[in-house]
């Protein structure tokens, strides 16, 4: 099994945008920007998340999902506030090729099985947000961490995938933004007990947080943000330059990099291929037609 | 005087994305309109067929709109067809998945679940959810990809897949190539004259998986000017 190494672009708006834990959230540049370097550059997937999932930032993630599915042809999830199958009818005409769903599945579990059923499971990925509690159990929440759902994460992913779910997207609240590694646990429980494949998220800082997610956490793909995003601005500020509400003061400061060790997916792979994980060498040193 | 670009029907039989199919398409000079009328499809020089989801429903949705007449006149005219997915699947005989139904036909086999697939020990998820690499089959020819919609694509290269269930066509001189998947070996796209089918998604496998779809707007324009 190739594990898929997957950016995640989190989107406010036209901008990509950062949370950074209990902190909020930064706008690093253009969404496009950054999916063109990692299409060239080796990405297996991308994952889109409209983080503030408004009514009004429907149409702009539309259009970005349009502009991005034009030039890159790898498969494209987004999330986001899809409450209804028209809703994901609209981001799959748009150019999506799978959605991920929470707050909607959460409030009504057998939404699952009518959107797996109408547009196929391996459309659908239920998005967990997990938190760790005092007592060591996990709950899942909603609203990028914000709301509780009282439901047992480990229940709730065996339930999604009785439900016809095709992937499970696993973040966990705790980890994210962080750059501290993934929450092993989180990942490998769940990993572990569902039969269809998840995909670790949340709290990479370095390239051996994701060989960890794999080799302990048995995450059959991986997904990262700042190490990525990091290196593309601090490399290619030319292609990443953003004249808006300006990434570039917060960059340099530096402090965005405190915990996280800016790399590029072909870093990534290599580290993987180094720790006997298979995955899709890079495009780099290799030409096409 | 340049050439226009050939006309594709990428059939909408509401079986998932075909968007991305139709802008793989556009990106290579192929003149592709996704369409759920017959007789528009009947009038294209190809047709694709894409589609993820259940085989089932997917026939049912192809009789339903009119469509299994105008891909099997097209199969028997030699007008080239292309199966993506489950649209692939729905070329061959027959399925089991959730039940036991009828396919298309054109290309003899059935299509089956994974049995078992295993890494060291460990079962693998399902579906495959993978970029996994192509491989020749065991063929005699040096080049067997030469002429083919695999032509200059390289041998190993990856592309993406997105199955749960795959093609096991009866007559292995149709296998146009293999892939792995822990220990199961399956047939990862075939073909029968002007009759491809993909069980990966080259329109979701980069710049490799782009170059399908060039070699299907060159076998067009090909056929374009026999018949001139």
């Amino acid at each position: 099994m190739n594990v898929r190494v997957i950016p995640r672009l989190d989107l406010k708006g036209p901008n990509l945008v950062k949370g950074v834990h209990l902190e909020g959230l930064r706008v690093l540049g253009k969404p496009e920007h950054f999916a063109a370097y990692y299409y060239a550059t080796g990405a297996d997937e991308l994952v889109y998340m409209d983080v503030v999932a408004s009514l009004y930032g429907r149409n702009s993630l539309l259009d970005i999902v349009e502009r991005t599915s034009r030039e890159i042809f790898i498969p494209l999830t987004v999330g986001g506030g899809l409450r209804t199958i028209e809703d994901i009818r609209q981001v799959l005409r748009a150019g999506a090729d799978k959605v991920a769903l929470n707050t909607a599945v959460v409030r009504r579990p057998e939404f699952i099985r009518e959107a797996s059923r109408r547009f196929g499971s391996s459309t659908i990925v239920v998005s967990i947000e997990a938190g760790r509690r005092p007592d060591g159990s996990y709950e899942a929440y909603t609203d990028n961490g914000r709301e509780r759902t009282g439901l047992n994460a480990f229940a709730w992913a065996l339930r999604a995938a009785e439900l016809g779910a095709g992937e499970l997207m696993v973040t966990s609240i705790d980890r994210e933004g962080t750059g501290s590694g993934y929450d092993i646990e989180l990942t490998r429980r769940i990993a572990e007990s569902v039969p269809i494949p998840v995909i670790a998220c949340g709290g990479a800082g370095e390239p051996g947080h994701v060989v960890q997610a794999v080799r302990e956490g048995k995450a059959d793909a991986v997904s990262m943000a700042s190490i990525l995003h990091y290196e593309f601005v601090a490399n290619h500020p030319r292609e990443a330059a953003f004249e808006g509400e300006g990434n570039v003061e917060y960059l340099r400061a530096r402090r965005a990099f405190s915990r996280v060790k800016p790399a590029t997916l072909g870093e990534v792979k290599r580290q993987l291929a180094a720790a006997g994980l298979a995955c899709r060498p890079t495009a780099e040193g290799t030409v096409h037609a | 005087m340049p050439e226009s670009a050939p006309q594709v029907a990428v059939i909408d039989y509401g079986m998932g994305n075909l968007f991305s199919v139709r802008n793989a398409c556009r990106r290579v000079g192929l003149d592709a309109t996704v369409t759920s009328d017959p007789a528009v499809a009947a009038a294209s020089g190809a047709l694709i067929l894409p589609g993820v989801g259940a085989f089932g429903d997917g026939m049912q949705a192809l009789r339903d709109l009119g469509m299994t007449r105008v891909i099997l006149d097209a199969a028997e005219s030699g007008k080239p067809i292309l199966g993506i997915c489950l649209g692939a699947q729905l070329l061959m005989t027959e399925s089991e998945e959730f039940g036991r139904f009828k396919g298309l036909g054109l290309l003899r086999g059935p299509v089956r679940r994974f049995q078992g697939p295993q890494e060291e020990g460990r079962p693998l998820k399902i579906p495959h959810v993978c970029w996994s690499p192509i491989r020749h089959p065991d063929a005699m020819q040096a080049a067997p990809w030469r002429g083919t919609l695999l032509d200059s694509v390289a041998e190993g290269e990856y592309m993406y897949f997105v199955h749960s269930y795959v093609l096991m066509p009866e007559d292995r001189a149709m296998v146009l190539s293999f892939s792995r998947y822990g220990q199961v070996e399956f047939c990862s796209s075939l073909r029968a004259g002007s009759i491809y089918a993909c069980q990966f998604h080259p329109e979701r496998s980069g710049p490799p998986g782009l170059t399908v779809y060039a070699n299907l707007r060159r076998l067009l324009l090909e056929r374009g000017r026999n018949e001139r």
